[in-house]
């Protein structure tokens, strides 16, 4: 059978998910430099684009957020079609794709949160981070949930960007938020907030941080809210210094160096306070009658040296009581399986070894099936570390295309495939539509001087392509 | 970044010898798997050694019957084992710094990976290549229209 790649019988891949990796994978398969000639179809359960970079990125982050514009130029390839309101494993199934497609290619992201397993986590006033992020973002699967701002005190448990971009986020005035792309029932529910103290909470010490050096410098220039840090919880410990003497890290040097910065700052007297905690972990969310959260319960951690040198946390004996009205844990986004996809439960992930699939039983790949991004490696990294990881699957791709190793499905026309997922969901979006939603939320914004204002409902949107 | 992030696109799949197996059974596996080390399990899954090219190299200078010797005999034990949670920079200090080409780790008391010194030169690299990576995407969005 001849191989396909050719003009006359192009390489017909299915992209699943339309975030940044699905992006870089997509151009690296159109401006591969074999020669192979490529048709890529992108699938998105959601009816817009970009992923993350529109549901994650903060939304006082425009700057990065204008990546898309160099996505936007991937996408205007005509062997480039993008299908949004289309979701893997209910819209289309995996058969479906391996009917229509030589080869299918992962790049879901990480859907969920992972847990911090104490008692009390799932009191009311206790959400994952992710959901609030998404919130705010004017994701529509979280558009009608509800943070009760009215409370003062709220905890953000995590050191990482996302932690830094939550307690961002409940420090800034309305001002601020009011010149960002923010949602508007966001920006609405913001204005009437009365968070007045935000907690960010590290189980292990300055040196650890996840946060880059960018993000934590920033909350040192929020307009209404003062940074706080206790100078005796960011002098090094030994085991800190010893380790940041021997490797001289730059970054980490500088890091330490900025939140003892703060710790000898006096406060203000703003309007917010963002408290900054190191070497504290939760170890429970305590209740009223209710069942709201009023309180954390902080237990004191040291640190030790695993046997690679890695300081870890562990708790000591002494305990502290933190009370908080709101919580948002922080601790990591995960993967979730897809139906009929082999997953990885140690790391969340799709089971693969560089990106090809893996049969479970037989640990051998699975012909015709890949993964990218954090749904390939989990959810670390910045917008373009999923490039060279989008770039070494698609090399397993093409190599495996070489050696005939694809699938061989029964209708490898980009016409069937359109007329099948026409038929599943009559409301798919195309990427016209999307540039045509664009110009819509670009303009809403203008006369307020905002970069958009979002569509949060799918109806919205439908509507608004006069659908 | 842990290492955790490294095994999560190496499959599961570990590759290990039993002690009491002979030096000509672990060249097979060597071969078969195209590694250069084999993680050296007792009971299943804890870690008792590592048994790389090298330690075979050594033996062979010195011991003309390396063939039919066990694995036990020849690996190297006192390995020192990562932790998932690992981070990437301290796991590199300590593997360049004590010569460690192949760093098992141990979750919980199981063997649920290996990880190579050119995995975590790779990781490093990635990772620093990616925040290149960010910049030249924006950047190329910033000529938008030019
Ligand atoms: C809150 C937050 C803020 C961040 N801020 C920054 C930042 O400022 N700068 C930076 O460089 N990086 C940032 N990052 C990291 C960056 O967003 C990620 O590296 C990147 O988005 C991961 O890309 P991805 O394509 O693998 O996953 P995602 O961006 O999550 O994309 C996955 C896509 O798959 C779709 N999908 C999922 N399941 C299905 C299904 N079953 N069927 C169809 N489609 C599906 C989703 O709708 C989504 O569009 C941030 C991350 C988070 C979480
Ligand atoms: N502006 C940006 O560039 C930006 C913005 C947002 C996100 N991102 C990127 O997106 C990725 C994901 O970010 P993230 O913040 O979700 O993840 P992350 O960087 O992995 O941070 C997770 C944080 O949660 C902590 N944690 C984990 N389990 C915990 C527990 N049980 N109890 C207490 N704390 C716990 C971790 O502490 P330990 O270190 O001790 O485990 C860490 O501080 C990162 O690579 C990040 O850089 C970038």
């Amino acid at each position: 059978m001849a191989r396909p790649g050719t003009a006359a019988e192009p390489l017909r891949v299915a992209i699943v998910g339309a975030g940044p990796t699905g992006y870089y994978a997509a151009e690296a398969l159109l401006k591969n430099e074999r020669g192979v000639v490529v048709e890529v179809d992108v699938f998105d359960r959601l009816p817009t684009p970009y992923g993350l970079v529109r549901a994650g990125v903060a939304p006082d982050h425009q700057k990065i957020k204008a990546v898309t514009a160099s996505f936007d130029k991937v996408a205007a390839n005509p062997r480039f079609r993008f299908f949004g309101g289309v979701e893997f494993g209910k819209d289309l199934t995996l058969g479906d794709l391996r009917a229509h497609y030589h080869q299918i290619l992962y790049c879901t992201g990480a859907q969920t949160d992972r847990r911090m397993g104490i008692p009390g986590e799932d009191l009311q006033g206790s959400h994952p981070a992710t959901e609030f992020v998404a919130w705010y973002n004017g994701h529509p699967d979280y558009r009608d949930y509800v943070f009760d701002l009215a409370q003062e005190r709220a905890a953000v448990v995590g050191v990482g960007n996302v932690a830094i971009d939550v307690a961002r986020i409940l420090c800034r005035t309305p001002e601020e938020l009011a010149a960002t792309d923010i949602a508007d029932h966001a920006l609405e529910a913001l204005r009437k907030s009365r968070v007045k103290e935000v907690y960010l909470l590290g189980r292990r010490g300055p040196a650890q941080a996840a946060f880059t050096n960018p993000e934590i410098k920033e909350i040192g220039g929020l307009a209404d809210a003062d940074v706080i840090v206790r100078a005796e919880e960011v002098e090094l410990d030994p085991l800190s210094r010893a380790t940041l003497d021997k490797s001289q890290d730059r970054a980490t040097l500088k890091k330490v160096e900025i939140l003892q910065g703060y710790a000898l700052r006096k406060p203000a007297g703003r309007s917010r306070r963002l408290i900054v905690r190191f070497l504290v972990s939760p170890v429970e969310l305590t209740g009223d009658a209710a069942g709201r959260v009023v309180a954390m319960l902080l237990v004191r951690n040291e640190l030790y040296a695993t046997a690679t040198g890695a300081l870890q946390p562990r708790a000591t004996t002494q305990f502290e009581a933190l009370p908080v009205g709101l919580v948002f844990r922080s601790v990591g986004y995960r993967g979730v399986p897809l139906p009929g996809v082999p997953f990885n439960e140690s790391w969340g992930v799709i089971l693969n070894e560089k990106g090809r699939v893996l049969d479970p039983c037989t640990k051998q790949p699975v012909v015709g099936e890949y993964t990218a991004g954090w749904i390939k490696r989990g959810p670390s990294g910045v917008i373009g570390t999923n490039k060279p990881d989008a770039a070494e699957t698609v090399a397993c791709m093409l190599e495996d295309l070489a050696q005939g190793t694809v699938l061989r499905p029964a209708h490898a026309e980009a016409a069937a495939a359109e007329a099948l997922v026409r038929q599943r969901t009559p409301h798919c979006f195309s990427y016209a539509d999307w540039l045509r939603l664009n110009e819509l939320e670009v303009s809403r914004g203008r006369p307020q001087g905002r970069p958009r204002v979002k569509f949060t409902r799918v109806e919205e949107m439908l509507a608004a392509l006069g659908r | 970044m842990d290492i955790a992030g490294i095994l999560a696109t190496k499959g599961d799949k570990t590759h290990t010898v039993r002690p009491e197996q002979t030096i000509r059974e672990a060249l097979a596996l060597l071969a078969r798997h195209n590694v250069g080390a084999l993680i050296v399990v007792e009971g299943g899954e804890r870690p008792v050694g590592v048994l790389s090219e090298r330690d075979i190299v050594r033996e062979a200078a010195r011991n003309e019957h390396l063939f039919g010797e066990t694995v036990g005999d020849v690996m190297t034990r006192d390995v020192i084992t990562g932790a998932p949670h690992d981070d990437l920079l301290t796991v590199a200090h300590t593997m360049t710094e004590r010569r460690i080409r192949h760093l098992p780790v141990v979750d919980k008391g199981r063997l649920v990976g290996i990880v190579s010194v050119g995995d975590i030169l790779k990781a490093q690299r990635d990772q620093y290549q990616g925040e290149l990576d960010t910049l030249q995407t924006q950047f190329l969005s910033d000529e938008r229209g030019r």
